[in-house]
């Protein structure tokens, strides 16, 4: 008898976790999806349909601890743009990356299409982190 | 039995030699305006067409050479336009045309013009460096600096249309790659951001330049 309790509050358990697994895959999927679409209207052009930028003319998305390590700086980037030289896979970059005018919404979303494909693996990037993010913009 | 396998494999390769045979005659079509003349030859009236050429030009390339069409005798090019500061289409073009670039910088005879319609931004130096992040090197691909107001006209007879400044700052200009043969003639325009469309450009090429040697060895 006991033993069959166990196995059912087990089960119980499992389909929990598991539904709230799917919660959490369901809504990175939503934000990775709508975030492509924002990605080939608005990046790609530029940046690559795989991320892989422009010789030395456009940075590749493809450096994985820029990103990974500038996480909290991404969302300032996209909004208002980047001006003058920087570094990315130790070559310098220099010019200009124009604000994009998305919200924050199209912010979330394209972050974590890009933070989750061409070798990014930052998961997913809510509105609330981008909001947070976005306060603090230098 | 035997014959007819014989007959029908000749019949075969009839067809396969004379499908090659299309293939190598492919001529492609001369775009733009023509006009006609009429002219008497040994007292018989023939009508010749006169198709329209690119004018005469003078530019400064990202090397600070003099560049005028007499640079351009006898050589196949393709054209664009652009500008430098270009946020939207022209990384894309470039991408695009870096194909036609390394598919034929080594031939010597297919060259690559990009007018800059922001010739007051776009100085040589700024040009250069557009060149070496490309990684354009050479004499194959130049990057061009003119006149704006003979920059616009130019843009007409290469059918491409180019518009002024826009409040954002913006040049709306059309993504066109014209082809343009050795008598300076336009043999076709491809949408440059397209690299479906542009890798029938690299195609085209090759069809003109074999127009080229098949013209030298009638």
């Amino acid at each position: 008898m006991k033993f069959k309790i166990i196995i059912v509050i087990g089960l119980v358990l499992l389909v929990i976790n598991s539904a709230c697994q799917n919660e959490g895959q369901l809504e990175f999927a939503r934000y990775y999806s709508a975030g492509s679409l924002v990605y080939q209207s608005k990046c790609q052009n530029c940046h690559g349909k795989n991320g892989e930028g422009l010789l030395a003319m456009i940075p590749p998305l493809t450096d994985t601890t820029y990103l990974r390590i500038n996480k909290g700086n991404l969302a300032c980037l996209i909004k208002n743009g980047v001006k003058g030289k920087f570094l990315l896979v130790g070559k310098p970059f220099e010019g200009n990356m124009p604000a994009s005018g998305l919200n924050q919404v199209d912010i979330a979303n394209v972050l974590t299409y890009v933070g989750n494909s061409f070798g990014n693996k930052l998961g997913t990037i809510s509105i609330e982190e981008v909001n947070n993010d976005l306060s603090i913009c230098k | 039995m035997k014959g007819y396998l014989i007959a029908s494999y000749s019949t075969l390769f009839f067809i396969l030699l004379s499908s090659c045979n299309v293939n190598k005659n492919k001529i492609l079509p001369i775009l733009g305006d023509r006009s006609t003349v009429t002219r008497i030859v040994d007292g018989k009236t023939t009508v010749d067409a006169i198709y329209k050429t690119i004018p005469t030009f003078r530019y400064v390339n990202q090397y600070g050479d003099s560049i005028t069409n007499k640079n351009l005798d006898d050589k196949i090019y393709v054209a664009d336009f652009f500008f430098t500061t270009c946020p939207s289409i022209c990384p894309v073009m470039a991408r695009n045309m870096l194909n036609v670039y390394n598919t034929y910088k080594s031939t010597g005879d297919v060259k690559i013009l990009s007018y800059t319609i922001d010739p007051q931004h776009d100085s040589v130096p700024i040009l250069k460096k557009y060149a070496d992040k490309l990684n354009v090197n050479g004499n194959m691909w130049w990057f061009l600096r003119g006149r704006k107001d003979q920059t616009y006209m130019l843009g007409k007879s290469y059918l491409v249309s180019i518009e002024e400044k826009n409040p954002a700052g913006e040049y709306i200009h059309d993504g066109y790659f014209i082809l343009v043969d050795k008598q300076k003639r336009i043999r076709g325009m491809y949408m440059g951001t397209k690299p479906e469309e542009v890798a029938k450009l690299v195609e085209d090429i090759k069809t003109l330049k074999e127009e080229y040697t098949n013209q030298a060895t009638k």
